[in-house]
């Protein structure tokens, strides 16, 4: 996979937050293109997951300014955000697991008849073919998502994601709490989804899987980003060193 | 293995059906009137207050919260009607205040509980305490008789082979299942109470269903309040005390989980139904009130008891 050399999707210029004393962020560039994985790595609060969250709009951040396709933004709600063509996998995956699939993947944009009801068999229908395009493998469509396997899940929550139409698809530890297979499909449909044109975001303490499914990585330490580096270009036990702190090799790798 | 899951699903309103059916089978062997039309009016008459109250309470469950106002709204509401009318104003206004006084209560929980974020039990308790006393200063604590006779039609007039308390109480059934399965409203009711900071993370307006949901829970306490004071011709600051129990009853009988995300109408309404013949038949064996009351207590415990285990089992 070649990094395309087009104008980035998403930038990420100065952005700062501080929760109370704590300085989660300290000034934060980054770029994303779409077709594109980035992994983000760095150690337990790092903010990783706070950096993610400028971006869904889940937080907004003090200062800095957020561009993306163009359109700058000094700070994002969830609904601008999803809007702008970012979508989150959040860590939690934030399913509803007492609804069922296809209630879970139009959650918030459903479609209606009349005016007040909804139209479970075009959100089925679609459901259906876009878990098909996606090769996901469910069951049945009208499991309860609490009945699904932890992988199963991931995908629904994927499936959400793809489905808002997003351009940018962001993921918060994706298979921290997965076995080896489910962690392999989940792998999988990821890069498909880069390959399809997609902008891929991914926060992983895993290294190994890193190096297999990312294009470039951005190491981030206590609040910065200390290192953003092509994966084919740089040897695990260095990303290791820029996490813990051994070694600076700042903006080596940048374009 | 789909049909497995669904049959899993439905099994709490199943069991309960069984149940139903046994109790009927077993009262009808003790009493020949037990299997009459006009008891089973009877019945569903004595129950229409509950269910009304019931179908509420499955939303605001639903969503991951509880109304223990409802009974004393219900009162109150009443209390405001039959003051009205006794001050000159005509039904249907009286009726209309009635309403508009349960729906600030609804608002008032709605609001404390989204915005300020208060636990519901505490919110409701309150302002359950807030309505008995209203009732109570309305009244200076004793009942308000006599009414006109277009007052009094809604709780005892009657239409074909049923009654207004009846009819009113399937127009809210039928009202409540329609919201439930079929409208968004009811779709994040469950979502709410199923995973509430996902609905939040789509962008969704969290407090407006919450507040909407308390509010429909009171609407439903003064159509009930409105049968109450009807039917007996008397507005009680003291009617509907723990009601909202039986209310709760109900839907935990009809499969809902006290922890949100899981309700069914149907399940309420044979819930409702379940303690109904049980009042229906203790009253018929000669078992006084007071004994019921504590049937109640027990069955809501035990309820709620096989409820929890259930959700233990499933994670
Ligand atoms: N809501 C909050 N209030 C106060 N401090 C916070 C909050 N969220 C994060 N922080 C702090 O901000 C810093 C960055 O946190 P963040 O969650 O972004 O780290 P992370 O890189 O995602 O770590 P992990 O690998 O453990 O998920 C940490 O010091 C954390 O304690
Ligand atoms: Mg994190």
């Amino acid at each position: 996979m070649s990094v395309p050399l087009t104008q980035p999707f998403l930038e990420v210029r100065g952005v700062k937050k501080k929760y109370g004393n704590v300085e989660a962020l300290r000034g934060i560039d980054l770029k994303a293109y779409t077709g594109e994985i980035l992994a983000i790595v760095g150690d337990n609060g790092a903010g990783k997951s706070t950096i993610i969250k400028t971006l869904s709009g889940a937080i907004a951040p003090d200062s800095g300014e957020i561009i993306v396709a163009g359109q700058k933004y000094h700070k994002l709600k969830p609904k601008t955000a999803l809007a702008a063509g970012i979508s989150t996998v959040y860590q939690d995956l934030a399913l509803v697991n007492t609804l069922d699939i296809a209630d879970n993947i139009f959650l918030g944009r459903e479609y209606k008849t009349k005016i007040f009801c909804l139209d479970r068999k075009r959100m089925r229908q679609e459901a259906k073919e876009l878990l098909g395009q996606l090769k996901i493998q469910i069951p049945f469509l009208h499991a309860e998502v609490g009945d699904l396997s932890g992988g199963q899940r991931q995908s629904v929550a994927i499936a959400r994601a793809v489905h808002q139409g997003g351009r940018l698809l962001i993921f918060d530890e994706p298979t921290a709490a997965m076995g080896v297979k489910e962690t392999i499909t989940i792998l999988k449909l990821i890069k498909s989804l880069a390959q399809q044109g997609l902008g891929i975001i991914v926060i992983s303490h895993n290294i190994e899987q890193v190096f297999q499914i990312s294009d470039r990585i951005c190491v981030m330490r206590q609040g910065e980003v200390v290192g953003l580096v092509k994966t084919d270009e740089v040897h695990p036990n260095d990303v290791i060193a820029m996490i813990t702190g051994a070694v600076d090799i700042n903006n080596r790798g940048r374009e | 293995m789909e049909m497995r899951v669904r049959l899993q699903r439905i099994f709490p309103q199943l069991l309960l059906s069984g149940v139903l059916l046994l109790l009927i089978v077993a009262l009808s062997l003790t009493s020949e009137y037990f299997l009459s039309w006009e008891n089973f009016r009877n019945i569903l008459d004595q129950s229409s207050v509950h269910i009304l109250l019931a179908i509420g309470m499955t939303f605001v469950i639903a969503s991951g919260g509880i109304d223990l106002s409802v009974g004393n709204v219900a009162a109150l509401s009443g209390v405001v009607m039959a003051v009205a009318m006794k001050s000159g104003t005509e039904v249907l206004p009286a009726v209309f205040l009635g309403f508009l006084t349960a729906l600030l209560f609804g608002l008032v929980n709605g609001l404390v509980i989204s915005y300020i974020k208060v636990n519901p039990f505490i919110t409701t308790l309150a302002t359950m305490s807030i309505a008995r006393g209203a009732a109570l200063i309305l009244t200076g604590g004793v009942s308000i008789y006599g009414f006109s006779a277009d007052f009094k039609f809604w709780g005892t007039g009657s239409i074909g082979p049923i009654n207004p308390p009846i009819l009113l109480a399937f127009i809210f059934l039928i009202v409540g299942l329609f919201l439930l399965s079929y409208t968004l409203w009811g779709k994040y009711s469950l979502a709410l109470g199923g995973n509430g900071e996902a609905l939040r993370r789509t962008g969704a307006n969290v407090n407006f269903y919450q507040i909407s949901i308390y509010c429909f829970s009171t609407l439903c306490a003064a159509a009930a309040g409105l049968i109450m004071t009807a039917r007996l011709n008397s507005a009680a600051p003291l009617a509907g005390a723990t009601y909202e129990m039986n209310a709760i009853a109900a839907v935990v009988l009809g499969g809902a989980s006290m922890k949100g995300g899981k309700a069914s109408i149907f399940g309420t309404f044979i819930g409702c139904l379940t303690l109904g013949v049980l009042r229906n038949g203790l009253t018929m064996l000669a078992v006084p009130t007071y004994y019921q009351q504590l049937f109640t207590g027990i069955i809501i415990l035990v309820a709620i008891i096989v409820s929890e285990l259930r959700s233990k089992a499933e994670q």
